[in-house]
Formats: C-alpha cells, sequence, structure tokens
C-alpha cells in the first residue's frame, strides 16, 4: 500500500483538529445564546432533580456539624442590606413592627410577629453552606420548622409549593428577591426560618430578621429577610414565572447539585 | 508469510461500540473542561476540608488592582505568588484588562456567565456518565478490558523495557497488541480517574452529601473534593496532550483511521519485531 502524501496527511489532521475544536470555538458562546440550546441544556437539570430525588431517601438528613467546626467568617452574599426606607425603619426598630405573613392556599392565614416565631418549638443545627459560586462554610443555625408553620396554617390539598417573598431589593434589577421549594423540601426536617445565627439575633448581613435554611440544596434558594411564606399550586405568574430571582436568571430551580 | 519485513496485516483494532465510546467522551471533554473553568472563575480559590476559609486557600487566582490602575493577575500556590497577568487571575476579556480566574478563551461561555456554565457542565456530565457506564459494562461483557486493557504477567515483565524505549523516544507502532504503558494509561484513565472525577463532581452536591455522607468524608470534606476535581481535570487534560501527542508520533493516519473505521494496518503478528 502506497503511502498517503504529506498533503493528504496534513488536510486529514487538520480537519480531524477542526471537527474536534468546533464546540470551543465561537460557536459555542452563539449556541448558549440560542434559546432552543439553553433549553435542551436545561433538561440536565430535570434529569439530576429526577435521579437525585428517585434515588435518595425524602428525609435523608443534610450532614450536621460540631460546633467546632464552624466558620469564624461566613460571608455574605447578594444583599447584605436591604436599605430600603421601610426595612431600615423595621431595623432601627429592632423587628418589633416586623411580622411574617403566612398566606395563599392554607386554611388559616397568620400574621406572626418576632417573639411569637421564637415561642415555636425551635431547632438548631450546625450545617454547611454550598453557594453556587463554590465556596462553603458553616454556622449554627436556630429557628422555627417550616412545618410547624404549615400544619399551624392548614395547608389546602391543592398547594404544591411555598415561596418564599423576600425584602431585599436586587441591585442590578431593583426586583424583590424571592424564592420557592416544593412540599418535600418544605416538610423536611431540617427546613427552618431561621432567626438566630451563631447564638445571635441574624444579623443584617444574613437576612435579619429571619431566612430559609433548606440543607440539601445551594445557598441561593435560603431565601433572607423573609417577609412572607406563600402557599401556590404553581409559580409561573410570579416575576419571570421560573420559581426564583436567580432563577429567573438562568440558574437551576432544581439546586442539589 | 510470504512477504518480508514489511509484512503488514489489518487488523480490526477498535470496535464500533469502543469508536463511539471515544469521540463521544472527546466532544463530553470538549465541553465539561472549559465549561468547568467557568464555574472554578466564580470562586477562583481551593481549599482543604469542608470550609472555604479565605486564609488557607491552597490555591487561588486573584486580581490585584497596581499602583497605576492597572489589574495584575496572581497565581498562589501554597503561599508561593507569581505574577501571571494576561493568562490568570486577569486577562483581556474584550480589549480589556479585566480580573477573572482563567481566560476567555479557556471557558465556555467565553464571557463570564455562570448560570450557562453549569448548563453546559452538569448536562455533558450525564452524556459523560451514561457514555462511561455503558461502555463500562460493553468492556466487561465483551472481555475488552480483560483482554484487550488490563496488563498481563508478560505485559507487566517487560515494563522495565518498554519505559527505557518510550523515554528514549523510540516508540512502538504497528503493534497489534498495545503495550504496556500504553495499557497502564489507559486503565488508569477509565478504572481511576473517570470514575473519581466523576465522584468528586458528585461529592460537591449538597442532596448527594445527605444521602451519601461518606461521600465528601472520604475525600476530606466538600472543598477538599472540589480541588481533586480540579485536579483530576488536569491530570486527564494531561493525558490528552500526551495521547495526541503519542498517536501524532506512532503514525497518525494508521491510528486516526483505526479510531474512526476500526481498521488499524499492523505488522503481521508472525513477521518480524519491525
Amino acid at each position: 500500500m502506497a503511502e498517503p502524501s504529506p498533503l493528504d496527511r496534513r488536510r486529514f489532521v487538520l480537519r480531524g483538529l477542526a471537527l474536534a475544536a468546533a464546540p470551543l470555538l465561537a460557536g459555542c458562546d452563539r449556541l448558549s445564546g440560542t434559546p432552543w440550546v439553553a433549553r435542551l441544556l436545561h433538561a440536565g437539570e430535570a434529569v439530576t432533580h429526577r435521579v437525585q430525588r428517585t434515588l435518595t431517601r425524602r428525609g435523608a438528613l443534610a450532614r450536621e456539624f460540631p460546633e467546632s467546626a464552624r466558620s469564624a467568617v461566613f460571608p455574605g452574599n447578594g444583599t447584605i442590606d436591604p436599605g430600603t426606607d421601610a426595612y431600615q425603619a423595621m431595623a432601627t426598630a429592632g423587628f418589633a413592627d416586623w411580622r411574617l405573613e403566612v398566606r395563599g392556599l392554607v386554611e388559616r392565614p397568620a400574621r406572626l410577629s418576632l417573639t411569637e416565631l421564637r415561642r415555636l418549638p425551635a431547632r438548631t443545627q450546625v450545617t454547611r453552606h454550598d453557594c453556587v459560586e463554590g465556596w462553603s462554610a458553616i454556622a449554627k443555625w436556630t429557628g422555627v420548622r417550616m412545618s410547624t408553620l404549615l400544619d399551624a396554617a392548614g395547608v389546602r390539598p391543592e398547594a404544591r409549593y411555598v415561596v418564599l417573598r423576600c425584602a431585599d431589593l436586587m441591585a442590578s434589577s431593583g426586583e424583590a428577591y424571592y424564592e420557592s421549594i416544593d412540599l418535600v423540601d418544605a416538610y423536611h426536617e431540617q427546613t427552618i426560618l431561621a432567626y438566630e445565627m451563631n447564638d445571635q439575633p441574624l444579623p443584617v448581613a444574613q437576612g435579619a430578621p429571619l431566612r430559609l435554611r433548606v440543607e440539601r440544596q445551594l445557598g441561593y434558594k435560603m431565601a433572607k429577610y423573609v417577609m412572607a411564606v406563600e402557599l401556590v399550586d404553581r409559580f409561573d405568574h410570579i416575576a419571570r414565572g421560573r420559581g426564583g430571582y436567580w432563577e429567573d436568571r438562568g440558574y437551576e430551580w432544581y439546586a442539589g447539585i | 508469510m510470504t512477504d518480508g519485513p514489511a509484512s503488514h496485516t489489518w487488523l480490526y483494532r477498535h470496535t464500533a461500540a469502543t469508536r463511539l465510546s471515544h469521540w463521544i467522551t472527546v466532544l463530553c471533554l470538549l465541553v465539561l473542561v472549559p465549561s468547568g473553568l467557568q464555574i472554578f472563575n466564580a470562586h477562583p480559590a481551593l481549599y482543604w476540608g469542608e470550609r472555604s476559609d479565605p486564609e488557607h486557600a491552597v490555591f487561588a487566582l486573584r486580581a490585584i488592582e497596581s499602583g497605576d490602575d492597572e489589574i495584575r493577575g496572581v497565581t498562589e500556590l501554597w503561599g508561593h505568588r507569581l505574577d501571571t497577568t494576561g493568562l490568570l487571575g486577569a486577562s483581556t476579556e474584550d480589549g480589556e484588562r479585566v480580573g477573572r480566574g482563567f481566560p476567555a478563551w479557556m471557558t465556555l461561555p467565553g464571557s463570564q456567565w455562570l448560570a450557562m456554565g453549569r448548563r453546559w457542565h452538569l448536562f455533558f456530565a450525564w452524556i459523560f456518565v451514561l457514555n462511561a457506564l455503558t461502555f463500562g459494562v460493553y468492556a466487561l461483557l465483551s472481555r475488552h478490558l480483560t483482554r484487550d486493557l488490563l496488563p498481563d504477567g508478560r505485559d507487566l515483565a517487560g515494563l522495565g523495557a518498554s519505559l527505557r524505549d518510550h523515554l528514549r523516544f523510540r516508540f512502538p507502532a504497528g503493534e497489534p497488541r498495545y503495550n504496556v504503558l500504553q495499557k497502564a494509561a489507559y486503565v488508569t484513565v477509565i478504572v481511576v480517574l473517570g470514575p473519581l472525577v466523576v465522584l468528586t463532581g458528585l461529592a460537591m452536591s449538597p442532596w448527594a452529601d445527605a444521602t451519601l455522607p461518606l461521600l465528601p468524608a472520604l475525600l476530606g470534606g466538600r472543598q477538599s473534593a472540589r480541588t481533586v476535581h480540579f485536579a483530576l481535570t488536569w491530570a486527564l487534560v494531561g493525558f490528552t496532550v500526551m495521547h495526541v501527542f503519542m498517536v501524532a508520533a506512532t503514525g497518525v493516519i494508521n491510528n486516526l483511521r483505526a479510531i474512526l473505521t476500526g481498521w488499524a494496518r499492523v505488522h503481521h503478528p508472525g513477521g518480524s519485531d519491525g
């Protein structure tokens, strides 16, 4: 068999390289901006969600750490001070006038003061907070279990999600932060609305007076400055319809990975 | 055996399953590595343990404002600092010097866009995993693993000689069987690096950690898992560079033909040593 000519060889190699490198070239950025590609890639979220939920125990607990494992400094990410006049006034008054609204698809809507929340049975947990950016920090959280509030309010059978309404308007858009979780997470033992961090009242940078802890998901699910817990059967009518402030900007609603 | 020393024959070296799996892996790595670097750029530092205490980073790409309003890129490794402006820590994006871990040309997407980087990464991670599982089952059932990939006693006995030859850049070409170093490299990637890169990735999932607490614990914590995941990425990139070099050095046409069509031209099994 005759040796292929060097020219053939070069063309063959170059063609192979071009083929292999194609996804790395500018085309990939164009693909990222193409709606159907973004939607296709988003299918990965549905697969992950289904597989993780199917293969795992619903009640499996996130690891709890000894107090000695806590981070010396816990980063404040996203909004670290809502800064609105209304929030400022509440903070100055030590959140005495603040009320948590429990509303939506519930039998008995409620408005609870911080004092009333503190009188309910509390749960304390030392857990690791994993940010979507990649960092992790450990802190001790104390608060009331979401299930306690839901049971007291009487969740109507058609309710499927819990939406957290927040006091902070995001700097870049002026839109209010919000988040949503499903009832599996809402009733999970470690899902709490925390009013204390490391034995102190929740600091402003961490969402005073109340933030969500949903320990098996990433940090952006754990809404800070919570003003209302709203039971809904769907969330596509809220803001841009993806179930959360960051979800509306392309992040996954299921943030278990 | 009629010809002289140039005795060749055609060998069906790679089955369709192997070839398909190989190219799916190529596609996956071409997406997973740059999208992984995009995700890394959202917090361009690595740690050991569960927590990311800023003062205990083992590796970091930082952007530092220098006196004359210019951004310098600095790479830190175990307290050693190196100015890597232009490549790591600070590089040019759209004609402007900006602070970012890896440069735009190494990340997917090019601009800083964590949400889209995650979509690419987690979608292709599934393809990578499904492809690896399929290939794993195939390699076991077809005995590809035991027959062609795992080094046997004869291979191991020739390890020293093979090592010497490779170090002298005398590479065996057109052999019907894989040589011992080749087998060791492939088996390491398939049995060790591949599964580990998936497991360390999974160990970063808070949901997986709740179900399999041993996963991050065995690795020393979630941040350790992230660090190992990053190191394994470069081990796989290193393997790929070496692999492509060897493909080129041992008859690029024959090798590419084999991985595209399955057929390789090899020395006649009974012929001379070549």
